[in-house]
């Protein structure tokens, strides 16, 4: 009746598990019971469930990765503090089958439910709003993509419970995941999560590639578009290009471990190099993916704070697109020890390298555009310019570790685990930092309280450094990843500063939370009315905060690159301010269910699908189907906004924008 | 006055991608196009494992034993023909009739059915001789790439299914033909990819 799933599933005689998940269960019924009391659910229907507005829905990535950085870094903070005590004849306080669930699942779920759903979520938000257009291309597959990583999410987090994670690695290499070596749940868990959150993300890639080449302002051409819309272009495309191997990938892996198939197993022909290959041809372009939307947030940063168009606006596009392409060409540095020879590694070592130009001459746009600025060192600033400082060390670890020679002594090494941190928490983590404090007032119409942005940036960057640069050392003594434990108890006091680090970083974590409610207590008094906070330069501050549900009242006409700065500099001159404006009624997408009740079924789906319990794995694709059907007969897609509305809405604003 | 500014000025010469935002059947068809590329990677990656595995029969059949280079080419042709009945079908749509749309549509279906059970035919003939899928990577790859086309077909012929249904009960409105549009992309794509599957699986088992 109920496949593989016993009571035996849930692990009743550990304690840490079960606390940990009572404490969450008992927040989450909580949360419930007070929307409930507060009769909030009607609201949270209307306005965030079944919304299909591309900034609600950014806003909800952002939210759901704010929400699992905490959970993957409790992750982490179990790995330091095991690793602190460890030493020589200490054991520590986890088991290794435990230990093996707990970095897996802090791989995963730090770069496929933390990085990603940031680098979506600012992308959702701010690429119409840049682009001077009204939605994204398709705005219910927008919903469907976030409602399906929400459901990624779900399935990730009831591993905890009921069963296993993976105790695989965040990448779940073969033979290991076969069902011969790991025939529990744990890796099940892994690939369904994964696909489901997968298709989530390709589809929202379609719908943003689609939106930047199809959905721009009048006068908004490639040479005009914003450098963030640009990297974002980049991102999105390498989403469509690189996400169907992973789809393809993990459904091989499905296939063996369900129908007894052969394509990664050792026996019968099986290749698990094969599986390391095609997983990497994803996986290379991903940290682009993640990376380069952070790039364009300092972009757009370091222009405004500096009151300067961006320097080298032509070769920062040029950089980006040649990381873009070259970034299909370098996967194989991942396992230069897989043997392949030396004319192959040394091909992949020099690809690697060259990968590192464009990277270099971003740096220096970014340099010269701070230099001869009038600078505002605002909270977005100390972030880019903690980046230029961290991410340049990454970058020439990475340079370090693309020689094949060096590379064969530093594989899998804790090396490695500091280079990857470096570039990832120093470029992603920062650059969706500095993207949040920045387009925050956007999105909710008062900034967040500076001192204690700054606070933030400095715990992060110090906890960086005391967290990750001993791991540097450690790995050229030799210590490897994935160890629960190890005997050179000389290792131990750097251990011991990794662990002072990440509790810096944690403290950075809880500051966010306390910065978030300071800044929603003293909104008042960071009101922003005028709708740039900032001084911007770009589109979106054109706009009201928060924007409406049309964003533009009516479309831009724009004419050159930093539209909006144009606008300010003649405004009064060209411009009769009592000109006479016009509305017209604009549609709107209605809102729409069909993203959350396929996310539904989709966890329906796919926890039978891990459990095997086929009987509900059919009722919950046919759900699926039944949804999509209903949503292929709706006509009623679209709900009318009348003139008149938009005209109160705009004369609204101009009065409180004139209070200023 | 910039080059932006001057095309904007006189209407002709505006660029395409100064225009602003283009018609939702532009649009739509864009990113259904896009969609039918990440489709094709998906292929990729399986013609890729195919190409890897391949000489992998781990003592068991070989491509060219079990191919049936006849058989492989009947499907073919019923694949082709429907893809011309499809473009007939899409003329029809474009023109509002119902009836010549119901008729190459139909027929388009027929054709798809019999493609998909002459490949069913060879599946369960492979299976019966003990030349499944669990018998050799080779097989594996085989199965999986050849299915998924397979599973192509079977889904696009549930979605012509659902797209006279449209037809039938909304008329030819804006939405249905952009949908038609869409199927008739992802009809023609699927007769690219088999052609890819003909040339390097059954082809090349005889090299």
């Amino acid at each position: 009746m109920f496949g593989r799933l016993t009571w035996a599933a849930i692990p009743f005689d550990v304690p840490v598990v079960m606390i940990a998940a009572g404490s969450v269960g008992f927040i989450i019924f909580c949360v419930l019971a007070l929307v409930t009391v507060k009769g909030w659910w009607p609201y949270l229907w209307r306005e965030w469930i079944t919304s299909v507005d591309h900034k609600r829905l950014g806003v909800m990535y952002i939210g759901l990765a704010l929400l699992m950085l905490v959970r993957g870094f409790s992750d982490a903070m179990l790995m330091r503090s095991q690793l602190a005590m460890a030493a020589g004849h200490a054991q520590g306080y986890l088991p290794p089958e435990h230990y093996d669930q707990i970095f897996s699942a802090h791989g995963t779920i730090m770069i496929f439910f933390v990085a990603m759903p940031f680098v979506i979520g600012l992308m959702n938000f701010v690429l119409p709003l840049q682009l001077g257009v009204r939605d994204v291309a398709f705005p219910v597959l927008n919903s469907i993509g976030f409602w399906l990583t929400a459901a990624g999410v779900l399935l990730v987090n009831v591993s905890l419970v009921v069963g296993e994670f993976a105790r695989t690695g965040w990448l779940a290499y073969p033979p290991l995941s076969e069902v011969a070596y790991s025939p529990g749940v744990g890796v099940d868990y892994y690939l369904w999560s994964l696909q489901i959150s997968g298709l989530g993300t390709l589809l929202s890639g379609i719908n943003l590639t689609t939106t930047i080449l199809k959905l721009r302002a009048p006068g908004v051409g490639y040479r005009q578009m914003p450098i963030f819309c640009w990297t974002a272009l980049a991102s999105n495309l390498l989403i469509v290009a690189a996400f169907p191997i992973l789809t393809a990938t993990f459904a091989m892996l499905l296939l063996d471990r369900y129908c007894g198939f052969h394509f990664f197993t050792n026996e019968l022909g099986g290749n698990p190099m094969m599986y390391i290959n095609l997983i990497w041809s994803w996986g290379h372009p991903e940290v682009y993916i993640l990376i380069l939307p952070a790039f364009g947030v300092f972009s757009e940063v370091v222009a405004t704070f500096s009151g300067k168009p961006l320097f080298g606006r032509r070769s920062m596009v040029m950089a980006t697109m040649v990381i873009c392409v070259l970034s299909f060409l370098v996967w194989l540095h991942h396992f230069f020890t897989m043997g392949a020879g030396a004319d192959v590694n040394a091909f992949f070592g020099v690809m690697t390298m060259l990968i590192a130009v464009p990277t270099g001459v971003k740096v220096f746009n970014w340099l010269f555009t701070l230099y001869g600025g009038r600078i505002r060192f605002t909270t977005p600033v100390y972030w880019a310019l903690g980046f230029m400082v961290t991410f340049v060390i990454g970058g020439m670890t990475g340079v370090l570790m693309a020689i094949p020679p060096a590379d064969f002594v530093l594989h899998n090494s804790l090396f490695l685990i500091a280079h990857f941190h470096n570039v990832i928490i120093g470029g992603v983590v920062f650059g969706v930092m500095a993207g949040i404090t920045y387009w925050f007032p956007k999105a909710f119409g008062f900034t967040l309280n500076e001192r204690l942005g700054k606070a933030v940036f400095w715990c992060w960057f110090f906890g960086f450094y005391l967290a990750f640069m001993p791991l540097y050392v450690l790995g050229l003594m030799g210590a490897t990843r994935r160890m629960q434990h190890y005997s050179n108890v000389h290792w131990q006091p750097l251990m011991l500063v990794a662990l002072a680090g990440a509790l810096l970083i944690l403290l950075g974590i809880a500051l966010t939370g306390v910065q978030l409610a300071v800044s929603i207590r003293q909104r008042e008094r960071n009101r922003d009315l005028t709708g740039d906070p900032w001084n911007g330069r770009t589109l979106e501050w054109s706009t009201p905060s928060p924007p409406p549900a049309w964003n533009f009242s009516q479309l831009p006409q724009v004419d050159r690159a930093d539209a909006f700065w144009a606008m300010k500099q003649q405004r009064g001159t060209a411009q009769d301010p009592n000109l006479k404006r016009t509305y017209q009624t604009i549609h709107v997408p209605r809102n729409n269910p069909t993203g959350f009740f396929l996310a539904f079924c989709a966890v329906v789906l796919g926890f039978s699908l891990i459990w095997h319990i086929w009987w509900s794995a059919g009722l919950g694709l046919l759900g699926a189907i039944a949804v999509c059907l209903r949503q292929a007969w709706r006509t009623d897609g679209e709900i009318e906004i009348p003139a008149e509305k938009i005209a109160a809405f705009e004369r609204l604003h101009g009065l409180k924008e004139s209070t200023v | 006055m910039s080059a932006a500014e001057q095309a904007l000025v006189d209407g002709d010469a505006v660029p395409l991608s100064l225009r602003g935002p283009a018609p939702t059947r532009v649009v739509a068809g864009y990113g259904f196009w896009l969609f039918l590329l990440s489709d094709i990677i998906i292929f990729a990656a399986l013609f890729a494992a195919y190409a890897v595995l391949s000489g992998e029969t781990a003592g068991g059949p070989t491509a060219a034993d079990l191919f049936d280079k006849k058989h492989v080419l009947i499907e073919t042709a019923c694949l082709l023909a429907s893809s011309v009945t499809c473009g007939f079908g899409s003329l029809a749509v474009q023109s509002g009739d119902r009836s010549s749309t119901y008729f190459w549509m139909a027929i388009t279906f027929i054709l798809g059915v019999t493609f998909l059970s002459l490949e069913v035919s060879e599946f369960s003939h492979m299976l019966s001789i003990g030349a499944g899928p669990s018998r050799s990577a080779f097989l594996s790859a085989f199965f999986t790439l050849v299915g998924t086309h397979g599973l192509h077909v079977t889904l696009g012929l549930c979605w012509l299914v659902v797209m006279l249904l449209q037809v039938a009960t909304l008329g030819f409105q804006p939405m249905v033909s952009r949908r038609f549009f869409c199927f008739g992309l992802f009809w023609h794509a699927l007769d690219i990819v088999w052609i890819g599957v003909f040339t390097i699986v059954y082809l090349g088992a005889h090299l």
